[in-house]
């Protein structure tokens, strides 16, 4: 526990956390409340869909920050539609928190839409770049954890390659894992996009 | 960006009429060619302007189109050519603050009496800075306020230009939404949508900075139809009513409950819902319960008003709560001065909660029967699902509500009579105002003890008639929002109840007072003492009592420097005649009541406690 400011240096002698006995004990005690949330905390994909005006990616941040939700990935782009951009953020959470955090983007007016498209069967795809430590003696077996790994490489260079690789984000930690023992000079990675299998679009159903 | 070069400044004052300043800085008088571009239709309604249509000139129609009739600011820089035409729309009541700050608590204040968008402007850089309090305070009680900041001109920046500050990275976390207009074609766009976006669904604060080339810059853009800012607003579709399947099982719930408590928030009186709300809770004959910005939902001398919930909220209604088997929530958010400690909160209540924001829900409190509307569109929809059950079909639990009410209302300090004996004590200073006036009146709050003081004690009968700092809790509030909320509702003498804490924050808006005529009486309850720090001191803090004592000046001296007519009170017995006197006054008038100083406010609930574990009464630590 930390002083408080005002002491004079001196510790407080109880605290509003210190409990004291005010009213007698009840009899038999109540029932206690659930809190909301508490569940159990998972990874959730949120897509958000928004208008593509100046200031729109720094309100969705600045509110995820102020409302103490932790993001893992973002990743935005353009859409077919000029005037809309559409945003993926990953983030760890307990259902309740997520919804929470999905109800308050939505609230945002420059957000069009808002889906946590966690239990729905989606295509997730991130890519990475990773640029590899590579000598003459291994070259050829990083090239083939390339091939095996469904990778492209994009730059070959004295002492390094640089790999392209796409997949979910456990396909990319994947091989990331697999190359680090010869060394990882740089790594990017985009953030996840998803996109929901099936006919339904979520930006026919924004709403108007 | 589309900012257009000023005409040609070939002084002809042929046509430019007598005296006339022009809105174009260094110029004498209006050009020719601006005149010809007047008389070619830039004109706002019928009204000739001999002169271009700037930025300035949309700002002023668009506030004119909203229904403003006053807004708050204080000129600078920036701002200057919003003044320069200021003198051309007279139907714009301007009033000069002393303190941006100042500004921003009046619309405020005048919001919350009106239920009306209130304005206030400042200019760029400390301007805009002192306009941020009263942002937050608007934002977390949900006031519908659209603040106006000008800016420096669109080439400056990001430069650091001088009074350049980022105010729209500032703001943008405490408004519902915020702009920043480079482009005086934008102004009519932008000005309608900040109104529209202020006032619908929960209200807001809504900021508009504009830069000051765009306030200067010739427009002929057309001001939006409400139709077309909502077909602009894509992303802004506020839920109004209730969901079906949810309004029936609410209307179950409401059937099967033994002792069921309606909660009214701040929503009640933002849907104007109060008549909607009595004839629900007649209707079922349940009790209503209020929270510290829902007082005035019900007229607290109607049988089943029982009274204010929360932290130093009345005994009676909390242990109401507490034993509550069903809670129904109406426009209010489980705050934690009204939950306490949310794991003994109303422990064995099933909660059925309607707010129109749906972040709400959920949020603090998890919810059996979530409905997300309008309060008064969802009590209408309800009223007609519910049976009819009357005050004697719930005899026996209205009569042990009104033997708690009985017990609460004589243990506290209040029922001791402790003001019998000489001690001027602060909440039969409150009940006198609220008796003197006929419970008429409009009460502004600051912030601590005065503020539970006078929720619990002055007596509202009348919804709108109670404005106070809640969710944000800002000190300094009382005097400049009740400058707001007199010119809001002339009708009603309006009351600052401040503390000395609070007042010595702003009482430089007494001089807008005096030089506004605006009649607020002040009730300033001197104890000498932040109270409410010094509360806490005593009782959590075991009395380690650190600088919340306060000396003050002579304030029946400082009133009288800025011109108000000030009395003193001192004891009990003076308490009528000052209050009097203060009311014969026509004008602002200031009343020095030089109460006890270590009075408590009880019952008190310490922060992370619940509701059970109230102290009604301190006499030292338990040892």
């Amino acid at each position: 526990m930390t002083a408080d400011p005002n002491s004079n240096g001196r510790l407080p002698v109880a605290d509003a956390t210190t409990p004291r006995a005010t009213t007698p004990a009840p009899s038999h005690a109540p029932p206690t409340r659930a809190l909301p949330g508490s569940g159990e905390v998972r990874r959730h994909v949120l897509v958000a869909v928004v208008l593509d005006k100046p200031g729109v990616l720094n309100r969705v941040s600045s509110l995820m920050r102020a409302r103490n939700f932790n993001i893992d990935s973002l990743a935005v782009s353009h859409t077919d539609r000029p005037d809309v951009s559409r945003m993926t953020i990953t983030l760890h959470g307990d259902d309740v928190a997520v919804e929470q955090a999905a109800k308050q983007l939505y609230r945002l007016i420059d957000v069009l839409k808002v889906q946590d498209v966690t239990s729905e069967p989606t295509v997730e795809h991130e890519l990475a770049l990773v640029k590899v430590r590579a000598t003459d003696g291994n070259r050829a077996e990083i090239l083939q954890l390339v091939e095996l790994s469904r990778g492209r490489v994009v730059d070959l260079a004295e002492g390094s390659v640089v790999v392209e690789v796409t997949g979910t984000e456990a396909e990319i930690d994947a091989f990331v894992a697999l190359v680090r023992n010869y060394g990882i000079k740089e790594l990017v990675r985009t953030g996840a996009v998803v996109m929901a299998r099936g006919s339904g679009s979520i930006e026919e159903a924004i709403k108007r | 960006m589309t900012t257009r070069t000023e005409p040609a400044r070939s002084p002809s004052p042929g046509t430019a009429p007598a005296g006339r300043r022009s809105h174009v800085p260094g110029d004498g008088s209006a050009t020719a060619a601006a005149v010809e571009a007047a008389r070619k239709g830039m004109l706002h309604d019928a009204r000739d302007l001999k002169r271009t249509r700037i930025g300035a000139d949309v700002l002023c129609e668009a506030l004119l189109r909203q229904g403003v009739d006053v807004f708050f600011s204080y000129p600078g820089g920036v701002i200057l050519p919003l003044y320069d035409v200021l003198g051309d729309y007279p139907e714009l009541r301007h009033v000069l603050v002393r303190h941006e700050q100042g500004g921003a608590h009046a619309a405020d204040g005048y919001a919350r009496v009106t239920g009306r968008v209130g304005v206030c402007m400042g200019t760029s850089g400390p301007g805009a800075t002192n306009l941020v309090t009263g942002i937050g305070t608007a934002l977390l009680d949900s006031v519908p306020m659209v603040a106006i900041t000008g800016n420096v001109p669109s080439a400056l920046i990001g430069k650091d230009a001088f009074q350049e500050i980022d105010i729209n990275g500032i703001t943008l976390p405490m408004t519902k939404h915020n702009y920043l207009v480079r482009d005086a074609d934008d102004l009519p766009r932008v000005i309608a949508e900040a109104f529209h976006i202020a006032r619908s669904g929960r209200p807001g604060p809504v900021h508009v900075d504009i830069t000051k080339d765009a306030l200067q810059q010739e427009t002929r853009a057309e001001h939006p139809s409400e139709a077309e800012v909502v077909a602009g607003l894509p992303g802004f579709r506020p839920n109004l009513g209730g969901h079906t399947r949810q309004l029936k099982t609410a209307a179950g719930e409401i059937a099967a409950a033994q002792r069921p408590v309606i909660l009214a928030g701040h929503g009640v009186l933002h849907a104007e819902a109060w008549d909607d709300l009595r004839a629900f809770a007649e209707k079922t004959s349940i009790p209503v319960a209020w929270t510290l910005l829902g007082i005035g939902a019900m007229d607290e001398t109607h049988p089943l008003a029982y009274g204010y919930m929360g932290m130093h909220g009345w005994k009676h209604v909390n242990r109401a709560i507490q034993s509550a088997d069903l809670l129904i929530a109406i426009g209010m958010r489980f705050d934690d001065r009204v939950t306490g400690n949310v794991r003994t909160y109303a422990p064995y209540a099933r909660i059925i909660h309607v707010d129109i924001d749906p972040t709400e829900i959920g949020k603090n409190v998890a919810v059996e029967v979530p409905i997300v509307g309008d309060a008064g569109r969802v009590l209408r929809a309800l009223a007609p699902m519910v049976p009819e059950t009357s005050m004697d079909d719930r005899r026996a639990y209205l009569d042990q509500l009104a033997d708690w009410r009985r017990d609460s209302e004589a243990s506290s300090w209040h029922g001791s009579g402790a003001w019998r004996e000489g001690v001027l004590s602060a909440d039969y200073v409150v009940q006198r105002i609220g008796e003197l006036t006929d419970h008429q009146a409009t009460y502004v709050a600051d912030v601590g003890q005065n503020q539970m003081w006078l929720a619990r004690y002055a007596g509202f009968r009348n919804p709108n008639s109670h404005v106070s700092s809640g969710g944000l809790g800002t000190m300094g509030f009382s005097v400049p929002a009740a400058m707001g909320a007199a010119l809001g509702r002339p009708d009603r003498e309006t009351w600052a109840i401040t503390g000395d804490g609070g007042f010595q924050m702003t009482f430089q808006e007494l001089m807008t007072l005096v030089a506004d005529h605006i009649p607020v009486k002040i009730a300033l309850l001197d104890n000498k003492k932040l109270g409410m720090i010094r509360q806490w001191q005593e009782i959590i803090y075991a009395g380690n009592y650190h600088s919340s004592s306060l000396p003050g000046p002579d304030f029946v001296k400082l009133a009288d420097a800025f011109g108000i007519p000030a009395f003193r009170a001192r004891t009990p017995g003076d308490v009528d005649d000052v209050i009097r006197s203060a009311q014969a006054v026509d004008g602002p008038a200031l009343i020095w009541f030089e109460i006890a100083e270590e009075q408590n406010v009880f019952p008190m609930m310490p922060a992370g406690k619940g509701l059970s574990d109230l102290i009604e009464k301190w006499d030292g630590p338990d040892e």
